[in-house]
């Protein structure tokens, strides 16, 4: 098998390296891309993979190495040095791994190491389980590289061997390529050796029939021994559950201030002063009935702007059109009133339970208020969809608001997307924007909704 | 005038008897939920009824739909809808079977005691009338539809007037002008909105309607 490699490394690396491009290629995903470019692209990142699977194999060399001399103390910068290495390049292969699948495979899962001394550092990498993960799958990697990549290689080489045997036995010292087969076959002619051209078509139809599979494969082994261990991943979620609590609470309890503050500066005072007004009309009215009655008339007025506070408090908190009529109704009710044309299409069973129906009323509307503001559009397009989720039980409430005005809106640019976004993290839900300027935008909402 | 009364607050419902009846109208029936409300309406036939959107059992819109239910069976019976709220949505809702005699208002325009018993009277002779919440909210929204914007704005403000149920006597004094202008206006706006001449008040309804949906 490494007779193999150093045949065919040195002369077929370059050319194909250039063809597959920098960056992630060989996406299943949504970018359409010819079936054969997919796979000559597959054919060089085996090349890739391979060096890196020679790399892995020299680094985990050293890694034994300097761990055996450890204790002189020399072995400890080594250790350290290899580590960082190792995990630069298991984080390229995960995320080569999860471009292959379309699959995130969270990078770099280890603890973090302290800034402490060398031992300190040492100590906390050699808990880590990441590290030993990492370790096993450079070993496993070596082995299953040659069955994935160096396979679809092999049929890749072979047939292009075979198909050009004829010129290759040619062009070549007699006596190197007299045996394609073993020393059991022996050519004698160029006439013989066109025998052999058949067997090209069949090794590069094999190759292309099985270059995805076994990219697929081996990107599998990778997301299995580099993926990040049910320990790790349930750290990261406590993380950010943690996070997204202290939010929650926190805009919770800015929410409530400001309700607070609100009645007491708006409709209590309007009260108060409504009291007033009514008690100096009482008195007034024996002595002087006309300006009693301009008194009441103020009052009554006062009592029409406390509750229009009040009305505007109330949707602020918790829209009445929402619920009676729930999500679907709401967001239409939004749309009629909107100075720019505003479609609405939803696609729900029926009423959400009332904090989705809530969070996503909110996010929508002030997407679609983002939308009047800022965007200058001519239409504006709401989508709420509720599709059932791949696991099952739960679905995925979608939200989409696209206008067709001058884009160039970011998640960084204002409050309002941001906003949004926190609001939906209480709930795991997410936000994504796509604003080219010039526009149009699209901002896609997303709500995991458990039925 | 014969009213039927629909609202789950006591103390709203006394209040509202209390004003209806200190402006002569005789009120038949007083009830505090939807399905109550649907039977007294069946069984008095009220020359109008006036309706609180939210009511028991659901405590969301059963009101309306209660409301919208009677019209289906008694069609064009009158009905003054009150609520806490205004929405669009409902506004058309109601309108929807184009008979007219619907209003739709804010609960606090019954403190104007005079504007409001005057609404209910003119919801009682078939008139349309909506809240100012409303119809403002349409005037702002409608500015960009083709077919209102060959409005002028004095049309507007008498298309706004008229959605707020008011005689072109009425909308005269508001404006200033005389009622013939008024009716100049009105006839124009019907032109440019492709009402044909029939029956005026029906006309005036459309013309809303036209606002309402757009």
């Amino acid at each position: 098998m490494t007779d193999f490699s150093g045949t065919t490394l040195p002369g077929g690396s370059s050319p194909s390296r250039e063809r597959s491009g920098p960056g992630p290629v060989a996406r299943s995903g949504p970018t359409p891309r010819s079936a054969l470019a997919l796979r000559m692209s597959l054919l060089g990142w085996s090349l890739v993979l391979l060096t890196g699977s020679v790399l892995g194999a020299v680094l985990a060399t050293v890694w034994i190495t300097s761990v055996s001399i450890a204790a002189l103390g020399v072995g400890i910068p080594l250790i350290l040095l290899t580590t960082a290495l190792v995990r630069w390049l298991a984080d390229l292969h995960r995320q080569w791994a999860a471009d292959r699948l379309g699959v995130p495979v969270p990078a770099h899962p280890y603890q973090p190491t302290p800034d402490a001394g060398w031992l300190a550092r040492l100590w906390t990498i050699l808990r880590d389980p990441a590290t030993w993960r990492d370790w096993i799958w450079l070993v496993v990697n070596s082995i299953t590289i040659w069955l994935s990549s160096g396979l679809s290689l092999l049929f890749f080489a072979f047939g292009v061997v075979y198909l050009t045997y004829p010129l290759i036995y040619q062009l070549t010292p007699p006596q190197v390529f007299r045996t394609p087969m073993g020393e059991a076959f022996r050519l004698h002619s160029v006439a013989q050796s066109f025998a052999l051209v058949p067997l090209g078509p069949v090794f590069l139809l094999l190759w292309y029939t099985t270059a995805a599979r076994l990219a697929n494969l081996n990107a599998r082994v990778i997301r299995a021994l580099l993926g990040p261990t049910e320990q790790a991943r349930l750290r990261a979620r406590v993380q950010q559950l943690a996070t997204s609590r202290a939010e929650t609470a926190d805009t919770q309890a800015g929410e409530l201030r400001r309700i607070e503050r609100d009645l007491h500066d708006g409709a209590q005072a309007r009260l108060v002063s409504l009291g007033m007004s009514l008690g100096l009309a009482e008195q007034l009215l024996p002595k002087d009935p006309q300006a009693a009655q301009q008194l009441l008339a103020e009052a009554r007025e006062s009592t029409s702007s406390a509750l229009t506070e009040l009305r505007d408090l109330v949707r602020g908190i918790h829209p009445p059109v929402l619920a009676d009529r729930g999500l679907e109704g709401a967001l239409k009710a939004l749309a009629l009133v909107n100075p720019i044309p505003t479609t609405v299409v939803t696609r729900l069973p029926g009423r959400l339970p009332a904090p989705i129906e809530s969070a996503a009323y909110f996010a929508v509307a002030e997407a679609l208020s983002n939308a009047i503001k800022h965007a200058q559009a001519r239409q504006i397009r709401i989508t709420v969809e509720l599709a059932p989720h791949r696991d099952g039980a739960a679905g995925e409430l979608t939200m989409l608001v696209s206008d067709d005005g001058r884009g160039g809106a970011s998640i960084d640019s204002g409050t309002g997307l941001r906003g949004i976004q926190r609001r939906l993290a209480a709930f795991d839900g997410t936000l994504a924007v796509d604003s080219p300027p010039g526009g149009p935008t699209e901002v896609r909402m997303s709500l995991p909704c458990v039925s | 005038m014969r009213i039927v009364i629909a609202e789950d607050l006591a103390l709203l419902r006394e209040g509202l008897i209390r004003i209806l009846q200190a402006n002569g109208f005789e009120v038949v029936e007083a009830v505090d939920n939807g399905a109550a409300l649907i039977r007294s309406l069946m069984t008095h036939r009220p020359d109008v009824a006036i309706v609180d959107v939210r009511l028991p059992p659901t405590f969301t819109d059963e009101g309306l739909r209660s409301a919208i239910e009677a019209r289906r069976q008694i069609p064009g019976l009158p009905i003054m809808v009150l609520s806490q709220y205004v929405e669009q949505i409902y506004a058309r809702e109601l309108m929807s079977d184009r008979a007219g005699a619907v209003g739709y208002l804010l609960k606090d325009r019954v403190t104007d005691v005079d504007q409001f018993v005057a609404s209910v009277r003119q919801v009682a002779a078939g008139s349309t009338v909506m809240d100012p919440d409303v119809v403002s909210a349409l005037l702002t929204r409608r500015s960009a539809d083709p077919k209102l914007l060959g409005l002028s704005p004095r049309e507007h403000e008498v298309l706004a007037l008229m959605a707020q149920g008011r005689s072109n006597a009425a909308i005269a004094a508001r404006m200033f002008v005389t009622e013939k202008t008024v009716s100049k206006h009105s006839n124009s706006i019907f032109a440019k909105l492709g009402l044909k001449p029939s029956e005026d008040d029906n006309r005036r309804i459309l013309a809303v309607l036209a606002y309402l949906q757009g």
